[in-house]
C-alpha cells in the first residue's frame, strides 16, 4: 500500500515540480550571464497563461495534431512513475526496464514529431527532421551508457540498477565515469540545450525542439512546454539514479523516507548548477557538428564498455 | 492416425491453393465473380494451413512419401515444430493478403486476372512446399517453383522496362542462390542425394571442418540470396516495388523469411556442430546489411521501394539474432542460444505481419491516389482516414516502439546481446554490447526512415495528388486484421514464447523459460523485465486521466484557423520537406556511401540520384571481369572445323592421360 | 612491492579510473581540432601520469617513485606543456589542426584499435595478477591512439604531441602495470623524451624558415626529384 502510495506521490511530485526545476535552471543561467533573473516560478506562470488561453489548430491538421500532446504528456508521466526517483521497487517499476524506457521516450519523439509534420509547414518539418536525426544519433550512446551500468549490475530494470549500484558504497568504476560523460552529453542533446539546440531562440532556421512546437497554442502548448520540462527531470533522474544513487532506498523502507527527501533537493539543485554552468560555457554548435557532438558521446558510451571488459569494472 | 494429422492437412491445404489457382485460370471469364470466390477461399485455406502448423508444434514429426518421377527420387514430406512455425507465419499473412487481393484486383481485366490468380497460388504453393519438403530434390524444386512463380508475378506489369529489368536481375541471382544451395545439399547428403536421400541422411552430417565450412558458406550463400542480405540484396529494391502490392507483401513478410527457415534448418539441424567462426561471420554481414538497408531507406522517394529497403534491414536484424543464437550455440550456452534465436524467430513473425500491412497499405494509396511516389503523395490522413489509421500502428510497430509487436522482439535481442560476459572468450564477449549499439542505430534510424515513410505520405499538406479516395471493404479488413495482430503480439509477447518453446526444444534441444502471464522475463525477473501490458494500462489512464483534468478545467472549443507558419504569407506544399528534403541530415553525413548527385530536371527543379555502390563496387567489376574473360574464351573460337576437332581430340587425350 | 590490503580496496579502483582518464584524454587528443586545446590535454595526461605514478608509491611504499612522480609532474605536466606552448606563440601557427581524416570516421577507427590492443593484451592480462589486470591493455591501446594522431594531423606540432603520448603511454604501462619500475630506466626514458623534444623544437624552427609553414605537406617538396 505505501509502495501505490509513494508512485503516486513521485508521479505527482515529478509532474508539478519539473516547472520549478527548469525555473531554476534558467534562473540560474540569467544569473550566471549578469542578467537578472525572472525567478524559480516563472514557467508556473507561463504555465498558467497558456492554459488559459484559446487553443488554435492549424487548418489542415489531423487528429494526430490534438492527439499528441496529450500523448507526449501521458508518455512522461507513466516515464515518471517507471524510474526510481524517491525508492526503488515501486510497483510500475517493473513494467519497463532500461530499454523500455527509452523505446517510451522514443514513442512520446515520434508522436511529436508526427505532429510537426501534420501541419505541413516548412519550419515544422524541418525541426521533425533534425529531431529525428539528432535522437537517431543520441540513441546508440545513450544505451551504450546504460549498457555499461547494466552490465555491472547484472540487470536491465533501474531499480534493480540503483539497488546494486547502492550497495558498491563509493568504489570507483572508472567505466561508469564514461557512461556518465556519455549520458550527459546525451541529456543535452536529448532536451535541445545548449551546445546543441538552444531552448530560448527565436531564429526559425536554427530551431530543432521549438520548430516543431510553432503552430501549438493555449492548453496544448502548454502539455507541450510542460512535458519538456518533465522529461528533462526524468534525464536527470535517470543520471542520479545511475551515478549518484545513494539516498534512495527500497519502497518497503519507509523509515529511510526523509532522507531522501533531504537529498533529493540537493542533488537536482546541484544538477541545475552543472547544466546552467554547461550552457553558459558552450556555444551552440553548427547543425553538422551535432554528429560530432553525438559521436564523441557514442565513443564515451563505448570506451564505458570497454573499459568495463578491460578493467573488470 | 491423430499424429498424421498435421502433415494431412498441411498437404490437403496446399493441393487446395492448387487448386484455387486452377480454378482461377477457368474462371477468370468472369473477372468479379472469380475475385470474390477464389480470395476469400484462399483466404480460408490459409487457415487451414495455420491450423496444420499449430498442431505441428505439439505432435510429433511425421513424414510421408510419394512417388516420385524417377523410382530412386521420390517426394518426400515431412512436418516439424521448426516448419510449422514457419507454417503458422505464412498461413496467417496469406490469410490476410487474399482478404485484400480480392478487393485489390477487382478492376484487372480477365485475362491478366487468370495469369495473376494461377501465379499467385503457385507461389503460395512453393513456399508451403519448401516449408514441407523432406529430401534434397524436393525442396529444391519446391525453391525453383517459388522462384518462378514469383518472377512471373514480379514481372506482372511485364511492358514496363522497369520491371523486366527488375525480374531478370531476379531471376539470376535466385538461380546463383539455388545453385549454391544444390551444392551445399550435394556435400551435406554426399552420395546419398542421387537416390532422393532424404533430410535425415544429412542430420548431423560426418563432415570434417573443411567440408563442413564449405556446406556453411555455400548454403548461407544461396539463401542469403533470396533473404537479400549484403551483397546479394541488389534484386530486392528493384523487385518488390515492381510486383502488385499483395505480391510484394507475400515476398517481403513470406517468402524472406523462408530463406531465413533453411539457414536455420540447414545450420542448427544438418550442420549441428558449428565452428567458431560462422556466429561472428553471420553477425557481422547481418549488422552491416541492418545498418546499409536502413540508411538506404532513408533516402527513398517511392514509398514500396523505401519498404523494399526496409525489409533488408529487418533480414539484417533477424540475421544479427541468428548469429548471437549461432555464437551461443558454438560455445555450449543452449539457454543463451535460446533466448537470441527466439528473438529472431519473434522478429520474423513481427515482421511478416507489419511489413505485410504496410505493403498492403501502399497498395491502397496506389488505388485511392494514383501513385506510391512520396513527391506526389501527402495529407492522405484526411483522405484515407482508415487506412491511414491501419498505416501508423504498422509505422510505430516497425520502428521498433513499445507497446507494438517491433519493440518486443528488439528488446529480446538486445537482452540476448546483454548476456554476452557469459562467453568464455573475452574479447567476443567484450565486441558483442558494440554489436548491440549498432543494433539500436539501426534500429533508431529505422525509426526515422519510418516517420518520413509515414509523415511525407499521410500528413501535410498534399503534394500533387488532391483527391484520394479510401480503401475497400475487403482491403480495410486485411489491414485490420494484421494491424490487430501487431498489437497483439506487442502487447502479449508471453504467449507467442511458449508456443515457441517446442521449436527451441527441437533445434537447440533446450526450451525458452516459460512466460508467465502478462509478464516477459526472458532471464529472471530480476535480470529484466517488460509488462506491455502494463506499459500500455499506465499510458492510457495517464493520458486520459490528463485529457479529462485539462479539459474539465481549461476546455474550450477549438478555433481552426490557417496554419500560423511564422508568419509567411505565402504557404504552398513545395514547401514542406520533399522526400529527398527529409533525408538531406544523412544525405550529407554519409555522403560518402550515398554517392548523390544532384541534377536539374526540365521544371527547373533538382533532384537528387542516389548511387547503390553496392552494385557500383562489386557488380560492375564482375560485370567486367565476365565480358574479359568472355572475350578470351572467344580467341578459342576461330570458325575452323579442323580446329574444333583439335581441341576435342586434345581433350581426350588429356582425358585418357588422366585416366591412367 | 606489496600493497596493503587497505590499499587495495581503494587504491587498485583509483588506478584503474586513472588509467581510463588516460585512455579518454588520449581520445580527446584524437577528436581535438585546435592545437591550443591539443596541447592542454598533453599536460592533463602529464598530470594524470604523475598522479598515477605518486599512486603506485604510496601503494607500493617504494620511495624512488616519488622521485619520479616530481620529475612527470615538472617535466611533462608543466614544462613540456609550457615550452610547446610558446613555440606555438612564437611560430605564430595557425589554430586548426587539419586532420587528413573527418574526425568521426577516425574515432571509429580509434575504436578499432582499442579493441584491437584489447585483443593483444588478453593473455598478458591473463598472466599478470588481479591487481593489474586491463592495465597493459589500456595502455597499449593509448599507445596505439597516439599513433593514429600523428598518422591523421598536418601540422608538425601535432606530430610532436603525438610522440609526447607515445611516451605517456608507455611510461604509464611502465609504472602501473608493473607496478614502478628500476630508476635508471626511469631517467633514460625522461632522458630519451626530453631530446627528442629538443631537435623537434629546433625542426620545428628550421621549418619556419624554409617553407613559411608548419604544414607538412610541404615535406614533400624536398623529396629528390
Amino acid at each position: 500500500m505505501t509502495a501505490i502510495l509513494l508512485e503516486g506521490m513521485q508521479i505527482l511530485l515529478v509532474a508539478f515540480l519539473a516547472p520549478l526545476f527548469a525555473g531554476l535552471l534558467r534562473a540560474l543561467r540569467a544569473i550566471l550571464q549578469n542578467r537578472r533573473p525572472a525567478g524559480c516560478w516563472q514557467n508556473y506562470r507561463d504555465l498558467y497563461r497558456l492554459f488559459h488561453k484559446e487553443s488554435l489548430q492549424a487548418e489542415g491538421t489531423s487528429w494526430l495534431f490534438r492527439f499528441a500532446p496529450y500523448g507526449i504528456f501521458g508518455a512522461f508521466c507513466l516515464a515518471a512513475g517507471i524510474i526510481p526517483i524517491l525508492a526503488t521497487g515501486l510497483p510500475l517499476a517493473p513494467a519497463a526496464d532500461v530499454i523500455a524506457l527509452v523505446g517510451l521516450f522514443a514513442l512520446a519523439r515520434v508522436f511529436q514529431v508526427l505532429a510537426a509534420m501534420d501541419t505541413g509547414t516548412p519550419f515544422a518539418t524541418l525541426g521533425a527532421h533534425r529531431e529525428m536525426l539528432i535522437a537517431g544519433l543520441a540513441e546508440p550512446a545513450l544505451l551504450a551508457a546504460l549498457f555499461t551500468a547494466s552490465l555491472l549490475s547484472r540487470s536491465t530494470s533501474l531499480s534493480v540498477i540503483v539497488a546494486h549500484l547502492e550497495q558498491l558504497r563509493f568504489a570507483l568504476h572508472p567505466s561508469m565515469v564514461f557512461a556518465a560523460a556519455a549520458f550527459f552529453m546525451v541529456l543535452l542533446a536529448e532536451n535541445a540545450r545548449i551546445p546543441v539546440d538552444n531552448p530560448a531562440t527565436h531564429l526559425e532556421l536554427t530551431m530543432i525542439h521549438e520548430a516543431m512546437l510553432l503552430e501549438y497554442s493555449g492548453r496544448h502548448l502548454a502539455l507541450m512546454e510542460w512535458g519538456a520540462q518533465i522529461k528533462l527531470v526524468l534525464y536527470v533522474a535517470i543520471g542520479i539514479a545511475l551515478f549518484l544513487p545513494w539516498g534512495i532506498v527500497p519502497a518497503a523502507e519507509i523509515a529511510a523516507l526523509p532522507l531522501t527527501l533531504l537529498a533529493l533537493p540537493l542533488k537536482f539543485a546541484a544538477a541545475a548548477l552543472i547544466l546552467a554552468l554547461v550552457e553558459t560555457l558552450l556555444a551552440k554548435l553548427r547543425l553538422f557538428r551535432a554528429p560530432e557532438f553525438m559521436a564523441t558521446a557514442f565513443l564515451l558510451g563505448v570506451i564505458g564498455l570497454l573499459s568495463f571488459f578491460m578493467l573488470g569494472a | 492416425m491423430i499424429s498424421c494429422l498435421p502433415l494431412d492437412l498441411a498437404t490437403g491445404a496446399l493441393l487446395l491453393w492448387l487448386g484455387l489457382g486452377l480454378s482461377g485460370l477457368l474462371l477468370g471469364g468472369w473477372p468479379t465473380l472469380a475475385c470474390r470466390l477464389v480470395f476469400p477461399l484462399s483466404s480460408m485455406v490459409a487457415l487451414l494451413l495455420t491450423t496444420a502448423g499449430f498442431t505441428a508444434l505439439t505432435a510429433t514429426p511425421d513424414h510421408l512419401q510419394l512417388r516420385g518421377p524417377l523410382p530412386a527420387l521420390p517426394w518426400s514430406f515431412q512436418i516439424d515444430p521448426l516448419s510449422g512455425f514457419f507454417l503458422i507465419l505464412l498461413g496467417l499473412l496469406a490469410c490476410a493478403v487474399a482478404l485484400f487481393a480480392t478487393g485489390y484486383f477487382r478492376s484487372l481485366p480477365g485475362p491478366a486476372l487468370r495469369r495473376l490468380m494461377l501465379q499467385y497460388h503457385v507461389f503460395l504453393l512453393g513456399m508451403g512446399l519448401v516449408l514441407l519438403a523432406a529430401n534434397a530434390f524436393t525442396f529444391l524444386v519446391a525453391w525453383e517453383s517459388m522462384a518462378l512463380a514469383s518472377y512471373f508475378l514480379v514481372v506482372t506489369e511485364h511492358e514496363k522496362a522497369d520491371s523486366q529489368r527488375a525480374g531478370f536481375l531476379y531471376l539470376l541471382i535466385a538461380h546463383l542462390g539455388a545453385l549454391a544451395i544444390l551444392l551445399g545439399f550435394v556435400i551435406l547428403a554426399g552420395a546419398t542425394i542421387s537416390q532422393g536421400g532424404p533430410f535425415s541422411a544429412m542430420l548431423h552430417a560426418p563432415l570434417n571442418a573443411f567440408w563442413a565450412a564449405t556446406a556453411f558458406l555455400l548454403t548461407f550463400f544461396g539463401f542469403s540470396a533470396k533473404a537479400g542480405l549484403l551483397p546479394l540484396h541488389i534484386w530486392l529494391p528493384d523487385a518488390h516495388p515492381a510486383a502488385p502490392a499483395p505480391v510484394s507483401a507475400l515476398m517481403s513478410g513470406a517468402m524472406l523469411q523462408i530463406a531465413f527457415y533453411g539457414m536455420l534448418r540447414v545450420d542448427f539441424l544438418f550442420l549441428g556442430k558449428l565452428a567458431m567462426w560462422w556466429g561472428p561471420f553471420v553477425l557481422m554481414v547481418g549488422l552491416a546489411t541492418a545498418l546499409f538497408g536502413v540508411l538506404f531507406a532513408a533516402v527513398q522517394t517511392d514509398m514500396k521501394r523505401l519498404l523494399a529497403y526496409s525489409s533488408i534491414e529487418n533480414m539484417g536484424l533477424i540475421m544479427v539474432a541468428f548469429g548471437l543464437a549461432l555464437i551461443f550455440r558454438a560455445h555450449g550456452l543452449n539457454a543463451l542460444a535460446a533466448l537470441a534465436l527466439a528473438a529472431a524467430l519473434y522478429h520474423a513473425l513481427n515482421h511478416a505481419f507489419f511489413k505485410g500491412l504496410l505493403f498492403l497499405g501502399s497498395g491502397s494509396v496506389l488505388h485511392g491516389a494514383g501513385s506510391v511516389a512520396m513527391d506526389r503523395l501527402g495529407g492522405m490522413i484526411r483522405q484515407m482516414p482508415q487506412t491511414a489509421f491501419f498505416m501508423l500502428l504498422g509505422t510505430l510497430a516497425i520502428a521498433g516502439l513499445p507497446p507494438l509487436n517491433g519493440f518486443a522482439s528488439e528488446w529480446l535481442l538486445l537482452q540476448a546481446f546483454l548476456l554476452s560476459p557469459a562467453l568464455p572468450q573475452s574479447t567476443l564477449s567484450a565486441v558483442l554490447p558494440l554489436a548491440a549499439s549498432g543494433v539500436v542505430l539501426a534500429v533508431a534510424l529505422a525509426a526515422y526512415a519510418m516517420v518520413k515513410f509515414y509523415g511525407i505520405a499521410f500528413l501535410g499538406q498534399a503534394r500533387g495528388t488532391r483527391h484520394a479516395h479510401e480503401a475497400g471493404r475487403w482491403e480495410r479488413s486485411a489491414m485490420a486484421l494484421l494491424s490487430v495482430a501487431c498489437i497483439f503480439l506487442g502487447l502479449f509477447p508471453g504467449v507467442l514464447l511458449n508456443l515457441l518453446h517446442p521449436v527451441l526444444q527441437e533445434m537447440l534441444g533446450q526450451g525458452f523459460a516459460i512466460q508467465q502471464g502478462l509478464w516477459l522475463t526472458p532471464v529472471s525477473a530480476q535480470r529484466a523485465s517488460y509488462s506491455p501490458v502494463i506499459f500500455f494500462l499506465g499510458m492510457a489512464t495517464a493520458l486520459g486521466l490528463s485529457f479529462l483534468l485539462i479539459w474539465s478545467f481549461f476546455g474550450r472549443p477549438l478555433r481552426r484557423v490557417p496554419a500560423w507558419a511564422c508568419g509567411f504569407p505565402i504557404r504552398t506544399p513545395a514547401m514542406q520537406d520533399s522526400p529527398m528534403g527529409f533525408a538531406q541530415p544523412l544525405l550529407r553525413i554519409f555522403a560518402p556511401l550515398y554517392q548523390a548527385e544532384r541534377q536539374a530536371n526540365d521544371a527547373g527543379r533538382w533532384r537528387v540520384r542516389i548511387g547503390e555502390p553496392v552494385y557500383r563496387g562489386i557488380y560492375q567489376p564482375l560485370n567486367r571481369i565476365v565480358f574479359w574473360l568472355s572475350a578470351q574464351v572467344l580467341r578459342l573460337q576461330q570458325g575452323r572445323i579442323t580446329l574444333y576437332l583439335l581441341y576435342s581430340f586434345l581433350t581426350l587425350l588429356i582425358l585418357l592421360a588422366l585416366w591412367r | 612491492m606489496t600493497i596493503t590490503a587497505q590499499g587495495l580496496t581503494w587504491g587498485i579502483p583509483l588506478l584503474r579510473l586513472l588509467a581510463a582518464l588516460l585512455l579518454l584524454l588520449t581520445f580527446a587528443m584524437l577528436a581535438q581540432r585546435r592545437l591550443l586545446t591539443l596541447i592542454h590535454l598533453l599536460a592533463w595526461q602529464g598530470m594524470v601520469l604523475a598522479a598515477g605514478t605518486a599512486l603506485v608509491a604510496l601503494l607500493t611504499g617504494q620511495s624512488e617513485l616519488w622521485f619520479s612522480a616530481a620529475l612527470t609532474l615538472t617535466l611533462k605536466a608543466i614544462l613540456i606543456p609550457t615550452v610547446l606552448h610558446r613555440l606555438l606563440r612564437r611560430l605564430q601557427v595557425r589554430g586548426d589542426v587539419e586532420a587528413v581524416l573527418n574526425i568521426p570516421l577516425t574515432l571509429l577507427a580509434g575504436i578499432a584499435l582499442v579493441i584491437f590492443a584489447f585483443f593483444l593484451a588478453a593473455p598478458i592480462t591473463a598472466l599478470t595478477g588481479t591487481v593489474t589486470r586491463g592495465m597493459v591493455g589500456i595502455a597499449l591501446a593509448a599507445v596505439l591512439l597516439a599513433f593514429l594522431m600523428m598518422i591523421t594531423r598536418r601540422k608538425a606540432i601535432s606530430q610532436v604531441v603525438g610522440f609526447l603520448a607515445i611516451d605517456n603511454g608507455l611510461f604509464f604501462a611502465a609504472t602501473s602495470a608493473t607496478l614502478g619500475m628500476p630508476m635508471v630506466v626511469e631517467l633514460g626514458v625522461a632522458l630519451d623524451a626530453l631530446i627528442g623534444f629538443v631537435i623537434l623544437g629546433i625542426f620545428f624552427f628550421q621549418m619556419r624558415e624554409t617553407f613559411d609553414s608548419m604544414d607538412l605537406q610541404h615535406l614533400e617538396q624536398i623529396r629528390e626529384e
